[in-house]
Order: C-alpha cells, then structure tokens, then sequence
C-alpha cells in the first residue's frame, strides 16, 4: 500500500496535537512549525501530483479493510490537484498571517492545521460518510478560526455561520441515510454501481436523497438561494481566515464534481446526471447576483465577498454542462478564482489595517502608508477577479464561453458571464477610484505611520498573485493537464476498478 | 411502530425547523438540538426497524438487524454533542460582547427589535457589556 495516501490527512492533525499541547505559549515557535509543516504539506502534496500524473488511480484503505466495508482514500488527478490548491493558498495565508494576526486571539496555528487536515481529508475520501466526518472537521476548525480575534460583530456573525452549518450538516446525514437506505452502501465507488440497479420504486427515496446531499453542497459551495451566510461570514473573518476560506467554498464544488460525475453520472440510468437541470439555473443566477453584490458592496471584504460568489455560480454552472471540456474550462476558473479571492481578502485586510476606524469601508479617507503598492496589488487582484486580460480570469472566461458554445443554453451563458463581467469591472474600478485615488483629494497631512512596513505581507500577497501570472503563463500546458483531469472524471470505470479491484469488489 | 418513530421524527423536524427559525438564540440552540434528534432517530430508521434481532454475528440467531447504521448514529450523536457544546458557547461570548442575545446582525435587525432587547436585559442603550456579564455571574 502507498503511505503518501495519508501523509496529507496525518501531517496536520499530529502536528496541530504538538502544537495545542508543547507550543501553546510559544507564538514563535508555533510560527516556525506551522510555517514548516504548511510547506512540507506543498511538497508532499506535489509528490502526490507526480504520481497522480500518470492517469492510475491510487487507493488507501484505511486500516487494510477491503474496499465497499472500510473507508479508502482515494488519489486521482482531481483531488492531487485539489490538495496542491489547498497547500499552495495554505501557505500564502499562514505567511500572511504570521505577522501578527495569529497573536490576537488564542490556538491560531493548531486550528490553521485541523482545518487544512479536514479539507485534505474531504478531497481524498471515497467513501461519503466519511466525507462528512472530515466536513465537520473542517467545519469545527473554521468556527475556531472564524472568531479568531473576537469582538462583538465577529461573534454574532460567526454565532449565523455556525447555525447555518448545523442545519447543513443535518441535512447531509438526513441525504446520507436516504441514499444508505435504498443502495446498502456508503462507498462512492460501489454506490457507483449500486445506483443503476435500483428498483423503480426505490427512484424517489435516491433522487429525493442525492438532491438533498446537492442542497448540502450548495450551502457550502454558496449557491443561490444558499449563499446568504456567506457575505456576513467572510467579510467579517479575519482577512486571512476569509482567504482561507476561499478554498471552502471549493469543497462543496469538488464534492458536486465528484458525486455527481461518478454517481450519478451517465451510466446511472433513471437518476442519470440529476444534478444538470438544479445547477445550471442556480449557478448562473449564483453569477448574476454575486457580480451584482460586487456593484453594490459597501467594504472591500463585502466586495471580495460576493466576487466569490459571483465565481462559484461560473464554476458550478460550467460543471452542470458535464462535459469533459467545459469541466476542463470549469477547473481552470476554479484554480484562477481560488487565488484571486484569495489575494482579494488578503488585500483588504491590507487596507483595512491602515485606514484607522475608516477600515475597509468604500468611504473617503486620509491617504495611508503604502498606499501606492497596495493600490497596485488591489489593481493586479481586481483584474484578474474580474476576469479581464491579461490574467488568467479572463483566459478562464474564455475558456468557459468556448466550452458551452454547443450548449442548448449557450446564449444564456454568453450574456450573463458577459454582461456580469461589465458589472464586475465597474465594481472594482468604483471601489479602488473611491480607496485609493480619492484619498489624495483630501487635504490632509501625508500619513504619519510612514515606518517601514514588515515585508512579509507583501511577499504573502505577491505569491499568491504570482500564482495567477504563473496560470497565466503556462495556461497552455495546465489547460492540456486538465483536460486530462476531466477525461479522467469521465471514465469512472478506472476509478471504481481501481477502489473495488477488478471483479467489482466482493459482492 | 413505523407509525410510532415516523410520527416521532416529523413532530421533532417540525418543532426544529420552527426553533430555528427564531430570532435568539436560546431557541435556536434548542431548535437544532431537536433537530439533531430527529436526524438520529432518522438514521437509526435507515438500516430498517426491527426488534429483538443481534446486529452481531451469532450462532443462534434467527436473522440480523443492520449494525451500520447504528455506529452512523453514534459517529453523529458525538459529533452533534460536540458542535452543541461549542455553539453554545459562542452565542454566550456573543451575548456577553454585545449585550444582546439576537441572533441577526446589528445591521439587519429592526430597531425594535434592538430597544426590545435592552428592555429585557433591564439596563439602558449602551450600557457596557461587562455589567451584563456580572450580572449573569450573580444570577447564577
């Protein structure tokens, strides 16, 4: 059996435990080990990427159990790429956020790393209760980190989110009981085959289940009419834990990519690709509202929120066309919007910390220090968000608009990812014109904390930006392997031989 | 008996989503609580209701109930414990920083609802959180 299967899951959790029990009162010590581990999660996670390469699909059974009885983790291109997205952003915010965010409240490192052990596991599991066993794990490390810092809003604000994800996870075992009741199964792979031969009048118990568990994904993923705590909780988190939290959304996108596509994909007869006709409408409405709320945002966290949004109803809408090709265009935009929203919330928090009560609100302000290069990373990030060239937003957009072209709804993806676009350049430009160049309208003073500002941040921010220009750059060769990613997604033959062993597993 | 237990997870989702939807929290917690029950007792339900059969393997057993969904039942009951535990704590700190137990943000709330507050609460508009904090102390 491969070990690196479970290096991902195991790194963070031993080390989160070393880090709650002997470096509690320690900031640098706990600086220097979380910083360590993040960076040896990238590489480990690059070392799965290499294996995950070569198009076979590895599997992990969790204390040698065989496959449909025990849990397996289960390794291919998609979730390989998923853990490099997540240790790349990973490491971006731990760097930011050692610099000083992680002092203003308690056990900042030890739930940065519970909370990226969960979103590994949820990218390796094969087996969906499992899946929300490591839901909840990342779930009970976001509220930690959610209210990181305290204050009176934060708490409220996290109090909803916390309520909002209870209810969720109700829903995702009420959908798992279903689905457990009519199929006998909790093994994606073996539910895979298990789905084709249920009796007609089993249909609706499955369906009624498989669409609950996408209205679980959809909570998490921030889909319309299921986004609404997302604006309230990332534009009050910590700006590095809404970075983070920028993956999250993520979760729920990979878990509608991977169930849907595998289970009820094309071979499952009468439940075949029953996730298609309540996506699309709701991620393209998810678009419009999201590029609409980045008009009408009142702070820039509030912005980069419902960029967000506006991103995941893109993504989530390309993926409900369930072609490998749009699915290809789909990854590339969820690579892109990972990171951009990421450097987003970074750069807000950025503002917000220099502006005084002013924060990072779209208001008239004092210039501040540093304005000028912040003003020009906001600049890159919008861009790039917004999805104009050069970045990779827009070979993004170009990819998802060339994906649909044969789809019955082609003209409805044409005009709204257009049209919203407009809405988004708009947003940003009115946000940065009213952030950074009306400040030099003011006849105030130039800004007294003109000390020499610590580069850590700068180097957090730019990496995570040098990942879009790298996106840029080499769009060719990744948009090549991603379509490897989706040819393998599919054929879910590989992967249920692969977790079942040839004969289909014991029967 | 299938009456029996369907009958009991209707009433329980019914009265949770109701909590939940309340505006403070106090309800809310309990409304959730509920609603957890009623997710338990669904899962235990999803391996088929049966009564007097071992779900472990043994020699004189007649037939077997299904053991899976029972150790689902438990994964869910430790894991619903725990997010209890710390939801209730977080509308504590929520209550104890800004003085009101509702559970919508100030911008959103209706400023009756805000003055209804303070009126519960016995003190005035503005009044620091600290004392409300005391006097959760003395009261209890």
């Amino acid at each position: 059996m491969n070990h690196w299967l479970i290096l991902p899951i195991l790194m963070p959790a031993i080390l989160g435990a070393v880090l709650v029990i002997a470096a509690r009162h320690d900031i640098v010590l706990s600086r220097v080990f979380s910083v360590l581990s993040a960076g040896l999660l990238l590489a480990v996670a690059l070392v799965l990427l290499a294996m995950a390469s070569d198009g076979s699909v590895r599997v992990y059974a969790l204390g040698n159990w065989v496959a449909p009885f025990g849990i397996v983790l289960v390794l291919d291109r998609l979730a390989a790429l998923m853990l490099v997205l997540t240790a790349t952003l990973g490491l971006g915010v731990l760097l930011y956020a050692i610099n000083g965010w992680d002092e203003r409240g308690k056990h900042f490192h030890p739930l940065f790393q519970f909370q990226l052990m969960g979103l590994n596991g949820a990218f390796l599991t094969g087996d969906f209760f499992n899946l929300f066993v490591f839901f909840e794990i990342l779930l009970i490390a976001s509220y930690g980190l959610m209210v990181h810092g305290g204050g009176g809003l934060r708490v409220k604000a996290g109090v909803q989110y916390v309520v909002t994800n209870l209810v969720g996870s109700s829903l995702f075992l009420i959908a798992v009981g279903l689905i457990y009741s009519v199929t006998g199964t909790l093994n994606m792979a073996d539910l895979a085959l298990k789905v084709p031969q249920v009796p007609a009048g089993d249909q609706a118990l499955l369906q009624t289940g498989a669409v609950l568990l996408l209205l679980v994904f959809g909570v998490k993923a921030a889909l319309v009419p299921l986004h609404f705590w997302l604006p309230g909780t990332y534009a009050n988190a910590p700006g590095p834990v809404a970075a983070l939290f920028a993956i999250m959304t993520k979760v729920g996108a990979y878990s509608i990519i991977r169930l849907y596509v595998l289970a009820f994909g094309a071979d499952a007869g009468d439940a075949a690709w029953l996730a298609a006709p309540w996506l699309l409408p709701a991620g393209l409405l998810t678009l419009v509202l999201g590029m609409t709320g980045v008009l009408a945002a009142r702070s820039l966290g509030q912005m980069a929120s419902f960029a967000v949004i506006g991103s995941m109803g893109m993504l989530l809408a390309t993926v409900a066309v369930f072609t490998p090709q749009a699915m290809s265009a789909a990854l590339f935009y969820l690579l892109h919007s990972t990171l951009g929203a990421g450097a987003l919330f970074l750069i807000a928090d950025m503002v917000a910390e220099r502006r005084g009560m002013h924060r990072d609100r779209l208001t008239q302000a004092p210039r501040f220090a540093q304005g000028a290069l912040i003003a020009g990373l906001f600049f890159a990030a919008a861009i790039a968000v917004a999805g104009m060239p050069p970045l990779s937003g827009f070979l993004g957009k170009l990819l998802v608009l060339d994906s649909v072209r044969s789809h019955p709804q082609a003209a409805w993806f044409w005009t709204l990812i257009l049209a919203t676009s407009l809405l988004a350049v708009v947003g940003f430009a009115r946000g940065g014109s009213l952030v950074f160049w009306k400040s030099h309208a003011l006849e105030a003073p130039p800004p007294a904390t003109l000390r020499a500002a610590p580069a850590l941040p700068f180097v957090a921010v730019g990496g995570l930006l040098a990942g879009l220009v790298a996106l840029t750059v080499l769009a060719g060769p990744v948009h090549a392997w991603l379509d490897l990613v989706a040819a393998q997604l599919f054929a879910p033959a590989g992967y249920i031989e692969a977790v079942l062993g040839a004969a289909g597993g014991v029967r | 008996m299938e009456f029996l237990v369907a009958t009991a997870i209707g009433a329980m989702t019914a009265a949770g989503v109701y909590l939940v939807l309340r505006a403070r929290t106090f309800p809310v917690i309990i409304g959730l609580t509920l609603l957890t029950y009623a997710t338990n007792l669904f899962l235990f339900a999803t391996g088929r209701l049966a009564v007097n059969l071992p779900p472990v393997i043994s020699a004189d057993a007649a037939a077997y109930t299904d053991p899976l969904p029972q150790a689902l039942v438990l994964t869910a009951i430790v894991i619903s414990f725990g997010m209890t535990a710390v939801i209730v704590v977080m509308s504590l700190r929520a209550y104890l920083e800004t003085g009101n137990d509702h559970v919508d943000l100030p911008g959103d709330a209706s400023p009756e609802a805000r003055e209804d507050d303070w009126k519960l609460l016995g003190r005035k508009q503005g009044e620091p959180a600290a004392r409300a904090a005391a006097g959760l102390e003395e009261r209890a």
